[in-house]
């Protein structure tokens, strides 16, 4: 019995744990994974806020190559050409300001908060 | 021209909003000199003066902005835009002694991309002197294509300068390292570079710059300036002639300010709107008919034993 039971607990430890994982780890990339739009020589929306574990995607519309580089550079996408996008997954918390690597005056901000 | 050195009321009486103005008006063969730092239209002087000019003078031709591998709506052809551009330097009375290409040879920094535009330009058998667009450094070694193409020689990111006939010519990249909310960038090192290299040349000595992005602000809204073109301008103070060659706004502006003259070239690829006149500085798509006078080249004429430099500007069309 107790053989039994011990490995019963213990796949229940293992499918809860496995169910909070993808429950909360592994990127929201529905349909609706929220995207920052390249657009005119800027991010629409300038301002996104998200939860963690959010994967963002940047989508470059103009017929220009953009670069969207962190701040902080703790991402940088490769050049974008048109229609190209780039997909980050923001972990942790806090404000991530970034700006293209070609048109600096370009800039934006995603805010990550539970 | 020696007459419009000592006669300041007849320089002034040209007027630079009038060059400006045929500048605009006339789209082509538009010639002008600088006489002690202040441009005169070469059209206004007469046309056996400009012909003095062009005769005893030796020539350069700017190409900027060819962006091969752009094909999209404002011109699906950029690389035959580029062999048209080719095509009527070759076809030149006059031979430039070499050329200078301002930047954004490229439109993503691909191998296939540098290799058509090294024959088409090469193919006409001139000197090109380069310097990178921020187009041109977009490859997966952030830079390391353009370099190992046009790096041999040049310092840093890939700056230089040379000696031709009496003037002197800088290189200069403004398009590395940019900050976030910034312009162009020059950078510490490459400043201190300049400040090293112009220590040997004398003040009579006129000067040629050239970079990519504007080194005066067109229009800091759309990023067409550098953040840190005044410490290189004030290198460049105590020097008679200072001519400054730009590309990346795709259209002719130009300014002077003082003993500096500023110039911007077309495009060989696809126009961009006037600053302001759109909701983004991206290409601007024209009616079909009207591209090829909106692209085109530069020549600039030195004259031998002065410090007159005369641009003239021609379209594609």
């Amino acid at each position: 019995m107790i053989c039994i039971r011990l490995p019963a607990r213990h796949m229940a430890a293992i499918l809860t744990a496995f169910t909070l994982t993808t429950a909360t780890c592994p990127p929201l990339r529905a349909a609706d994974a929220p995207m920052v739009k390249i657009e005119n020589f800027a991010f629409t929306p300038r301002e996104l806020t998200v939860k963690p574990g959010t994967t963002v995607i940047f989508r470059n519309d103009d017929d220009i190559p953009h670069l969207v580089v962190a701040n902080d550079s703790s991402f940088r996408s490769k050049a974008l050409d048109t229609g190209d996008t780039y997909e980050f997954t923001f972990t942790k918390a806090g404000d991530f300001a970034y700006f293209c690597g070609l048109h600096p005056h370009m800039q934006g901000k995603i805010t990550v908060a539970p | 021209m020696t007459h419009h050195h000592d006669d300041e009321s007849g320089r002034d009486g040209i007027s630079r909003r009038h060059a400006l103005e045929c500048m605009i008006w006339a789209g082509t063969g538009v010639l002008w000199t600088i006489s002690g730092g202040v441009p005169v239209s070469l059209n206004l002087l007469g046309a056996a003066q400009a012909a003095e000019a062009m005769a005893t003078g030796f020539t350069f031709l700017q190409i900027s902005d060819s962006h091969i591998g752009f094909d999209k709506a404002a011109n699906p052809h950029a690389i035959d835009t580029l062999k048209e551009a080719m095509g009527k330097i070759q076809a030149l009375p006059q031979k430039p002694a070499f050329m200078i290409h301002t930047g954004d040879i490229t439109h993503l920094s691909k191998p296939a991309q540098f290799d058509n535009a090294a024959e088409i330009i090469g193919g006409a058998g001139f000197d090109v002197h380069y310097v990178p667009g921020e187009h041109d450094l977009i490859d997966d070694g952030n830079g390391k294509a353009y370099l190992g193409r046009y790096g041999k020689g040049t310092k840093g990111a890939g700056w230089y300068s040379f000696d031709q006939n009496g003037v002197h010519f800088v290189a200069l990249v403004n398009v590395v390292n940019l900050k976030a909310g910034g312009l162009g960038n020059l950078g510490a090192e490459q400043l201190a570079w300049l400040a090293d290299d112009l220590k040997a040349v004398s003040a009579s000595m006129p000067i040629v710059v050239f970079a990519h992005i504007p080194l005066w602000a067109v229009y800091p809204e759309w990023g067409w300036g550098t953040d840190d073109a005044a410490q290189a301008l004030g290198l460049l103070k105590r020097f008679g002639s200072v001519t400054v060659l730009n590309g990346h706004i795709h259209q002719i502006m130009q300014k002077v300010e003082g003993n500096v003259t500023f110039h911007t070239a077309r495009s060989t690829a696809f126009p961009q709107p006037a600053p302001g006149t759109a909701a983004s500085p991206g290409p601007m798509t024209v009616p079909a008919g009207q591209l090829r006078g909106l692209l085109g080249t530069s020549s600039v004429t030195v004259k031998q034993g002065g410090q007159d430099l005369a641009i003239i500007d021609s379209t594609l069309a």
